[in-house]
């Protein structure tokens, strides 16, 4: 569904990312971990046409991908969960997730507001309320929930537990598992790399803006050098 | 995570994270009760009827004659109805759009002119110019959001700053050039005045006024209940969000601009009536604009519309505190006291 070749990109002539080749097949959770600096926000903000590329190509759904601006891509069903959220603070629950169906017809924002609250009640407990009165961990909902108003084929989640208690995370990152069996495909980058690798289908490993390792997300998560590097065990 | 005493095959519940701000979901601690909100707002609006007595009060005491002090206020409401028209525009653009659009008041000149044309040329009623006034400066607005402003989005305050500041020097100069530098008028055909209280209001204030109010109402409702409305909030809030639900952020920029200067275009036809057209009466506008923006809390559109109320009492009860002096003075006397105190206005969350 997501095939990255050989992306190269980077900011102000920093190159950052250096030849990652990537794939995301539908109903898979993928997950990017790797350290600080690794280059994994860099290569969702290449995807999501907010860094463009310098070389290679990004191609979604069978299409091209690089170069296209974000709407356009949102529109084709490539949606980000930003690491800062990117909320709308002062507009209400209710009007942050309507906006996220800014792309889609009437009725099917009407459908997939019904889908959302199913997947966090509390967001409809919370409707009528500013977005920026919520708390941490609903906020993130929120997020989730907003990107899933745009009715992705594919999500990308920037760092989803940011700021989260375990607690919370696990029920975040479990919201991400229902997501992925109503078959949406997850692109995942977790600094929290554990839990990321022990959920993910697949996973890569960045190391200074390449791929160092690949593979199924359990075997990654037992494997000697990743467990030293990145799970510090 | 470096969590050395962690084994591995942790159960989910692992604890990489240490938690920071959250408490658990159940809890409903951490929203502020929307009660206390209103209470904030139900304490300064007391404020601000408090003070509006004793500037009753004083006023009263200076004149020592109540159909005085009566015609001030509704001379001042009336205006200030128009005041909050203009104001709105301008903290709309400055919300969505963080420009700081000095052209504002040209805008407003330019709308005055075609009021004078439409009466002059046609010999219409001066009201029908909105007709044509409010879509034309809509336009306006579009194209130079589009072809003069676009291009510095993103870019120092400065640059904005500056290119506004020219093109109201070139819509200034353009007036005096077409027009000359001599007062004209676009008086309203037997204008005549209805008794209230015991103080006389023409009926050209009171239609001013009401349309202004009927216009800002729209201008509310359309920002609230409509899509395109709630993409404007929502861009205000936070743009790059909104590109990321897929909102065309340039489109909403230019509506965006394009429906504060059609602001500045209605009230351009609805004061026209009432001062002197020069080419530089729209300054004036824009000055007290600015004052109103910042009274009513940068951004605020309801701030705007409340806070136009209040400067169109303050100048013309400034007049009654101190004759013969320009109704600006007491203008600005509120506006350093508000920097002073409030400087986040009236109706502004502290920065």
């Amino acid at each position: 569904m997501l095939v990255l070749d050989g992306l190269c990109a980077g900011y102000h002539g920093l190159q950052i990312l250096h030849e990652l080749d990537l794939r995301v097949e539908a109903g898979e959770i993928v997950a990017l971990v790797g350290a600080n600096g690794a280059g994994k926000t860099t290569a969702l903000r290449a995807i999501s046409g907010v860094v463009s590329s310098s070389s290679g190509s990004i191609s979604f759904d069978g299409q091209r991908a690089d170069g296209v601006r974000t709407a356009e891509l949102v529109r084709r069903g490539l949606v980000q969960v930003p690491e800062e959220r990117a909320l709308f603070g002062p507009l209400t629950v209710e009007e942050n997730l309507r906006m996220g169906g800014w792309t889609q017809k009437g009725p099917d924002v009407s459908t997939s507001l019904t889908e959302v609250f199913e997947l966090f009640p509390i967001l409809e407990e919370r409707r009528r309320q500013a977005a920026e009165t919520l708390s941490g961990g609903q906020q993130q909902m929120l997020a989730i929930g907003r990107a899933l108003m745009a009715r992705p084929k594919l999500l990308m989640l920037d760092e989803p537990s940011t700021g989260l208690s375990p607690k919370l995370t696990w029920s975040v990152l479990e919201a991400v598992r229902t997501i992925r069996d109503r078959g949406v495909a997850v692109l995942l980058v977790e600094q929290n790399a554990a839990q990321a690798l022990r959920m993910a289908d697949r996973a890569y490993v960045l190391e200074s803006g390449s791929c160092v390792l690949s593979g199924p997300g359990p075997e990654l998560a037992e494997d000697d050098r990743v467990r030293s590097a990145y799970l510090g065990l | 995570m470096t969590d050395p005493t962690r084994e591995h095959g942790a159960p989910p519940l692992d604890r990489g994270t240490v938690s920071t701000e959250e408490p658990p979901q159940t809890t409903q601690l951490t929203t502020p009760a929307p009660g206390g909100r209103r209470r904030a707002v139900a304490v300064r609006v007391a404020a601000v009827v408090a003070i509006a007595v004793v500037a009753l009060g004083l006023a009263y005491w200076r004149t020592g004659n109540e159909v005085v002090v009566t015609q001030a206020v509704l001379t001042g409401l009336m205006i200030g109805g128009v005041y909050g028209l203009v104001a709105m525009g301008l903290t709309l653009i400055f919300g969505v759009l963080d420009i700081v659009n000095f052209a504002h008041g040209a805008f407003l000149a330019v709308a005055l002119y075609i009021t004078v044309e439409m009466v002059g040329r046609f010999g219409a009623h001066p009201y029908l110019a909105l007709l044509v006034s409010v879509p034309l400066m809509f336009l306006l607005g579009a194209a130079v959001q589009r072809f003069i402003l676009s291009g510095a989005m993103g870019k120092p305050l400065e640059n904005q700053l500056l290119i506004t500041l020219g093109l109201a020097l070139l819509i200034d100069n353009g007036l005096l050039l077409f027009y000359g530098p001599n007062p004209q008028s676009a008086r309203l055909p037997n204008d005549t005045g209805i008794n209230v209280f015991g103080a006389v209001v023409t009926v050209g204030r009171l239609l001013a006024f009401a349309v202004a109010l009927v216009l800002a109402g729209l201008l509310y409702l359309l920002l609230q209940r409509t899509r395109l409305g709630t993409a404007i909030r929502a861009v205000a809030a936070n743009d790059s969000g909104a590109q990321m639900v897929g909102i065309d952020t340039r489109r909403i920029y230019m509506a965006t601009f394009a429906i504060g200067t059609a602001c500045a275009g209605a009230a351009g036809v609805l004061v026209a009536p009432l001062v002197t057209i020069e080419p530089t009466t729209g300054e004036l506008f824009n000055i007290v604009a600015f004052v109103v923006v910042v009274l009513g809390g940068m951004g605020n559109v309801v701030g705007a519309l409340v806070g136009g109320l209040l400067i169109g009492l303050t100048e013309q009860l400034g007049a009654l505190y101190l004759p013969g002096q320009s109704p600006l003075l007491s203008v600005f006397i509120v506006f350093v006291l508000v920097l002073f105190l409030r400087p986040q206005g009236l109706f502004g969350r502290a920065a």
